[in-house]
């Protein structure tokens, strides 16, 4: 990865089929028009709740799941079209990790073949130096050299875990996907992981996609993030800037959300009507502004948000029903029932 | 109300009866809202499941100890007497909504059923009851969603009948096993609002179970700290939170990421691994985690093999284990 990997547009919708004929009867858009770029090195970071489509954009930059239009370039190619030799190379650049370390194992393979796997896959080095690959990560992710000849349900889950990161690491990629990858852990050994994964980072300088619904763990991480909700970005900043000063009525109120460790503080919940909307059929216009806590007529709410840089790299969904002092701060900007 | 004493409970298995839980003691005073907190397998769950006598049959047993509720004591009462504890003055609430409802059955029908095991007759009164349940835990258009099933609501709706099917009778106590733990961020604001807006009107008592410090901190009055099946450590929840006295208290609260923390830094964290059931040592469980500068020494000790520490009481009101080599003040 040089320039790194920029998503423009990205859609990807899952025709859902019924009746006795089957045919096309709606359409789930779990990613629905977003734009996003990844640096080399860097670590960008998605939250967001439950069924906003985080997982399915993790999954299109994998290739996994086919996205309906938009691209997804890397170092200015497009990854989309690839194909044969040049999608196996760019799968080698670009690995995953999962949530449940117990079910994206296979059962029946020892860590050593699970490592092998993709060593073979890609034709990478000799039988010898395979195995000095496969004994060097293992101590990189902090697993004994004799975990090689074990199975998955001898090792605790941090410990699978470090297996399925060990996994990801063992083709030396320029970008892993972190899909929850510390979500399912104790916290106690949520620690051990995220520390291993930032030692991991600053050692070979990769990039990350780290997707979590828990703002306080991608703020640890994250050197950029990106709010999504139904299948949007809704805001997107710095780490730094998200959290000094967040515009988005959403992402004020996950902030606000987040349960504190600290009985002193007093709290200031920000409580949201309702719930998130099915990707299926969402609400027309704003899909937030007709949660926002913010006043908004039901006109205005079906009327689009526009995207806007309100600041230098600081990018929201700007709408009446999500932006507090709308218009004060778009004294210019139409508003968007004048359109 | 609530007083539990050395209760200990566990399994059968084919290694022998394991422990999960090795006599713990603690109490819950009328309208108190009580955590318990700690990681997997440390037998908070078990430690609810054995207050409701619901630990899974036949393997589960309690082995030992007394839980009174009001004098009565529920590990010896009959099963009979128990189906009427349940419900009419124990609520209870668990971690997936959609695991405690039936899939097959409308809402209406479950929460009216549950009315007419503690003796409703009156169809018109059931239903009215119903309707004031749904609107008690906030659910918008109440009749329609007495007809519904189970799957056409949301998460943090499905969770909401729960609680409406928990309160069915008024119990004076509810327990709620990680309520939250299955919903979104935003929809776990909203269910922890309601059950401390709930639990004030309704005047219960709450015991709160959670592996979660922060819901902890935003809800309990008191917390209940829990490693490897015992209790290491019980507080006031500022006292606690502003002055763990036990190292795994601490190493937890300190191992969170926090809003105001340096991004990138690393987390501190426990070495080592929660023991198994298996291999529980009698001395103070978390002493081989333990990073304290003699710890080895004790380790070492007869009485690390031979005496359970009991907890005894550092400053009023503030319980913990009582062995200075896993104490973050010894």
């Amino acid at each position: 990865m040089k320039t790194g990997i920029e998503i423009k547009d990205l859609q990807v919708h899952f025709p859902l089929r019924g009746g006795l004929i089957p045919k096309v009867k709606r359409v789930c858009r779990a990613v629905d028009g977003l734009s996003l770029r990844i640096l080399p090195g860097q670590t960008l970071g998605i939250v967001g709740e439950s069924g906003c489509g985080k997982t399915t954009l993790g999954k299109a930059i994998c290739r996994l799941v086919k996205p309906s239009s938009g691209s997804i370039l890397l170092d200015g190619k497009n990854v989309l079209t690839l194909r044969g030799r040049n999608l196996l190379r760019y799968r080698r650049d670009v690995q995953m990790i999962f949530q449940d370390p117990a079910e994206s194992l296979n059962p029946r393979q020892t860590v050593g073949q699970i490592l092998l796997e993709p060593l073979k896959i890609h034709k990478i080095g000799t039988a010898a130096e395979r195995q000095d690959r496969i004994k060097s990560i293992l101590s990189e992710v902090g697993l004994p050299p004799a975990a090689v000849d074990r199975y998955p349900f001898e090792f605790s889950g941090g410990q699978r875990q470090r297996i399925g990161i060990a996994r990801a690491l063992v083709l030396r990629p320029s970008l892993i996907v972190c899909d929850e990858a510390v979500s399912a852990l104790d916290v106690s050994v949520q620690s051990q992981i995220l520390n291993l994964l930032l030692d991991l980072q600053e050692k070979h300088g990769f990039a990350y996609l780290f997707i979590s619904h828990d703002l306080a763990v991608v703020r640890h991480v994250a050197d950029r993030i990106a709010v999504m909700y139904l299948g949007k970005v809704v805001e997107e900043a710095s780490r730094e800037r998200l959290f000094a000063e967040p515009l988005h009525a959403y992402t004020r109120a996950l902030i606000s959300a987040i349960p504190q460790a600290d009985p002193t503080r007093s709290r200031q919940r920000i409580l949201l009507k309702g719930d998130v909307p099915s990707p299926i059929d969402p609400p027309p216009g704003c899909p937030f502004a007709w949660r926002s806590y913010l006043r908004c007529s039901e006109e205005m709410a079906s009327r689009p948000g526009q995207w806007v840089e309100i600041q230098p790299d600081h990018w929201v969904e700007a709408h009446p029903g999500t932006i507090e002092n709308y218009d004060t701060l778009f004294p210019d900007a139409p508003r968007p029932e004048e359109k | 109300m609530l007083e539990v004493t050395d209760l200990s409970a566990g399994f059968e298995t084919e290694q022998g009866f394991l422990e999960a839980i090795d006599r713990i003691s603690f109490q819950v005073g009328e309208r108190e809202t009580v955590g318990i907190v700690g990681e997997s397998g440390c037998g908070k769950s078990v430690t609810a499941h054995s207050i409701l006598r619901l630990l899974p049959q036949p393997s589960g047993r309690i082995s030992g100890g007394t839980i009174k509720l009001d004098g009565v004591d529920l590990a010896t009462v009959s099963e009979k007497e128990m189906r009427q504890i349940r419900g009419q003055q124990i609520g209870m609430i668990f971690q997936e909504p959609m695991t405690a409802l039936n899939p097959v059955h409308t809402i209406g029908r479950q929460i009216e059923e549950c009315l007419k095991t503690h003796g409703w007759r009156n169809k018109q009164e059931i239903r009215d009851r119903a309707l004031d349940l749904l609107r008690e835990v906030g659910i918008p258009s109440p009749e329609q969603r007495l007809r519904e099933y189970p799957h056409q609501l949301s998460g943090g709706m499905r969770q909401r009948i729960v609680i409406a099917m928990a309160l069915a009778c008024s119990p004076k106590l509810l327990i709620a096993d990680e309520p939250t733990t299955a919903l979104d961020v935003t929809t776990q604001a909203q269910i922890l609002e309601l059950l401390a807006s709930l639990k004030e009107s309704l005047s219960m008592a709450l015991v709160l179970i959670t592996h979660d410090l922060g819901v902890i901190a935003e809800t309990c009055d008191r917390v209940v700290v829990m490693y490897a099946g015992r209790i290491v450590e019980t507080a006031n929840v500022k006292e606690l939170f502003a002055n763990p006295l036990h190292r795994y208290t601490a190493g937890l609260l300190a191992s969170i990421p926090a809003l105001d923390s340096v991004p990138k830094t690393p987390l501190p964290t426990i070495p080592g691994q929660v023991p198994g059931l298996a291999d529980l040592p009698t001395g103070a469980r978390f002493a081989p985690r333990s990073d304290h500068p003699e710890i080895q020494k004790y380790l070492e000790s007869d009485s690390f093999e031979t005496e359970r520490p009991n907890l005894i009481e550092a400053s009023p009101g503030h319980w913990v284990e009582d062995c200075d080599y896993v104490r973050t003040d010894r």
